[in-house]
């Protein structure tokens, strides 16, 4: 039985996105008999849903909706409105995603400690450790059915994996697999097993890709206790003169503004809507922002250090056959200076069809360089760089006071400069990349300039000091205490993993802090 | 020749309505062919020799020898518009005049390809170049007609997915 509760129903957590934070969010509450009333401004796609057509298929799923951009990354040039690659729609961008799942590394937790200071970036420690993350990471493993973790086997390596491995192998690279993937090796959870059709990107059809929209989110419905509102896009969050949250007004599916009453209100709507809403929602009483007494709300956005390296063979590879990102090479993910910049990056394949490769391979270019390129197109293998960004303050998602969205909101801009370690360890990663392509006879590489961001991270970091950060070790705002942030904005720093496992166990332990909170009357 | 409006057609029903293929082909004060009449195609708001050069622009901003001229000519088609004539007709003005400067009778009378490309990136920065070349990125990459011509194979979904047609079949490694 879906529940639905009343719009004056002030006992329910309110939470705000349906991704990877704020779904896994709403089911664990959820089984924890929890009111939960969750808002989501897209619609709902299932698996047969699902286009495998990029262009069609980004065209049902992107976030669409008006951003401006600006600083030195190209993005801001190439693609000056759409800073980030992410999605509209029940389940979040974990539609879109690639699955690849790993756990940060020890020293990632405390990069102050371990980085020391760097000039221009704002490291700090999070609050929070391996150890202490340790269980919530297997929880959240076993709840995506992780490849190579618990038991589960490997998934198989498709070729443009083989040509990564072989290459990789012949430099001496020893951590070399297919990855900690949130996609299915054998049928697990009711789910079945990878069919190695490509466009992992676009929405998995066979759901063998772990994705909130047809996990989490169904799961908590059928609790009973989860309300799901689609195509309900939230404007602001209000609060009452004791400084508490007591409400959450969005715009329905019909366009009518409604007022949905909470106890406990959670923002996951992703690092460029989290911010914007709380920027959105000031007050007298909160003239800069709810939560927003440290001023870092909106700053110290992340993105990783992106970029790919795509090479071109003699005969043929067919990279976009097969599991899109399963394959991964660690041995760079350590932290070591010797290279000339701190923290790591990880080589995982990546591959893209014809219309993006034309779309993203080098923005802007024409002429006979470019379209040998793509002439070559079936010869090619792909991967992909993700590394450890630097947080800067100014690195940050502002609102347009004279731009307004569809619905007469202000609209956020995305401020980005590379740090000079972002680029060092980029410029290394490159020559990295082509030279285990190389190792295996690559006539050419092209060093790939990063995409519109897929990792969005950090603009309500988590801090031990109030002064510090917006949230504390649990995600609570440190100004209001029945505020949270429930996605990836809460990360103080970005470390080289793909974010999304650590997402999904920090929502996982969330729940339990909520739970236990509420039922000592705490919050 | 009647001016039949070819808006809202989609690309494969434009493809095969305005393409005549195989030298068949009819020529009219709205129709165009290639030089080899290879292809013919009817244009509405631009004016014939307009198209052609168009068309010859778009494959120096995009050249693949192995793509015939009708797939230029469909990424391009979406520009025959009674909204957007003005600004082709003056940007196609602009590099014929260019051409010209340089001793040549028109862009279409420039030879080697290199010299159009120079033609070409002196005016880069242009609106008009900037609004033909963002066009050619899906108007022509997203013709899943061409896709076969660099080996895509588009979705795999309905054939089952590669688990049992080859998702790790490279064998020269
Ligand atoms: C192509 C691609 C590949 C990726 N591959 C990987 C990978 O392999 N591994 C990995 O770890 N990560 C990957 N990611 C990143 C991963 O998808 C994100 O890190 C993750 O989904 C972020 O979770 P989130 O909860 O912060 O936000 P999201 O999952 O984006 O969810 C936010 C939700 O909030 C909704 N929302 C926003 N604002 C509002 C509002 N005002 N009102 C109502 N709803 C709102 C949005 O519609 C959205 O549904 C990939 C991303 C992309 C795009
Ligand atoms: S390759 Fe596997 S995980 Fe990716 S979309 Fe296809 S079946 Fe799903």
């Amino acid at each position: 039985m879906v529940a639905k509760y009343d719009l004056s129903d002030d006992s329910v957590v309110v939470i705000i996105g349906t991704g990877a934070g704020g779904g896994t969010l709403a089911n664990e509450l959820a089984q924890k008999g929890i009111k939960v009333v969750s808002l989501e401004a897209g619609g709902r796609y299932l698996p047969q849903d699902f286009i495998n057509d990029e262009w069609e298929s980004f065209g049902q799923l992107a976030w669409l909706d008006k951003r401006t951009t600006s600083g030195d990354w190209r993005v801001a040039r190439d693609f000056s409105g759409l800073p980030a690659w992410i999605v509209k729609a029940v389940g979040g961008t974990t539609t879109h995603w690639a699955g690849a799942s790993l756990r940060f590394q020890e020293h990632e937790w405390k990069t102050l400690t371990h980085y020391g200071r760097v000039d221009g970036a704002n490291l700090l420690d999070w609050p929070i450790d391996a150890a202490e993350m340790e269980p919530w990471y297997a929880l959240a493993e076993t709840k995506m059915g992780v490849t190579r973790t618990g038991g589960r086997p490997g998934l198989p390596g498709n070729s443009n994996f083989l040509v990564l491995e072989k290459g990789a192998k012949s430099l001496g690279y020893q951590d070399v697999h297919t990855g900690n993937m949130a996609i299915n090796s054998i049928e697990y959870d009711g789910r079945m097993s990878c069919q190695q059709t490509g466009f992992c990107f676009q929405g998995c059809k066979w759901g063998a890709k772990w994705s909130t929209a047809y996990t989490e989110i169904p799961l908590g419905e059928e609790t009973g206790f989860l309300e799901v509102r689609e195509r309900s896009h939230v404007a602001r969050i209000e609060h009452d003169a004791q400084g508490k949250v007591t409400a959450v007004v969005y715009f329905d599916a019909d366009g009518q503004e409604q007022r949905q009453a909470a106890r406990i209100v959670a923002v996951a709507g992703n690092s460029i809507e989290s911010p914007r809403l709380l920027l959105n929602s000031a007050s007298s009483m909160f003239p800069d922002g709810l939560a927003n007494s440290s001023g870092q709300v909106g700053r110290n956005y992340m993105r990783h250090v992106t970029g790919s390296v795509y090479g071109v063979f003699d005969k043929p590879v067919r990279m976009w056959r097969g599991t899109t990102m399963a394959g991964i090479v660690r041995d760079e993910a350590r932290h070591d200076p010797a290279r000339g910049f701190v923290g790591g990056f990880e080589l995982e394949t990546l591959s893209l069809g014809l219309p993006f490769m034309a779309a993203f391979l080098n923005p802007g270019a024409w002429g006979r360089e470019f379209t040998s390129a793509l002439d070559n197109y079936e010869n090619m293998a792909g991967m992909w760089i993700v590394g450890e960004d630097m947080p800067q303050e100014t690195n940050r998602i502002t609102v347009n006071s004279d731009d307004v969205d569809q619905f007469g909101l202000p609209t956020p801009n995305v401020n980005f400069d590379d740090h000079p370690n972002d680029v060092a360890m980029r410029n290394y990663a490159y020559a990295k990349g082509a030279e285990i392509y190389r190792a295996v006879g690559a006539t050419q590489a092209y060093p790939t300039p990063p995409y519109p961001s897929t990792h969005n991270l950090g603009t309500n970091r988590m801090s031990e000091n109030p002064r510090d950060g917006v949230v504390n070790r649990w995600g609570q705002t440190h100004d209001i205490p029945n505020l949270f942030v429930s996605d990836g904005s809460q990360f103080t720093t970005g470390a080289a993993e793909n974010p999304t496992l650590t997402i999904v166990a920090l929502a996982i332990r969330q729940a339990d802090h909520i739970a236990r909170e509420m039922a000592a009357g705490t919050i | 020749m009647t001016t039949s409006n070819h808006r809202g057609l989609t690309r494969r029903e434009l493809l095969s309505r305005s393409l005549v293929a195989g030298g068949s082909f009819l020529v009219g004060s709205s129709w165009i062919t290639s030089g080899s009449a290879a292809w013919a195609v009817e244009v509405t708001a631009l004016k014939p020799e307009t198209m052609a050069t168009l068309v010859q622009m778009a494959r120096d901003i995009y050249p693949h020898d192995r793509l015939r001229d009708e797939f230029y000519v469909v990424a391009v088609k979406g520009h025959d518009t009674a909204e957007q004539a003005p600004m082709v007709e003056e940007g196609i003005a602009a590099l014929d005049g260019a051409a010209r400067g340089k001793g040549h009778s028109g862009y279409l009378g420039v030879g080697w390809e290199a010299d159009r490309v120079e033609i070409l990136r002196a005016m880069e920065e242009s609106a008009f170049f900037q609004t033909i070349r963002a066009g050619l990125v899906t108007g022509l990459y997203n013709q899943k007609e061409v896709w076969p011509l660099f080996g895509y194979e588009g979705e795999s979904y309905s054939q089952g997915g590669y688990i049992n047609r080859g998702f790790n079949d490279i064998n020269w490694l």
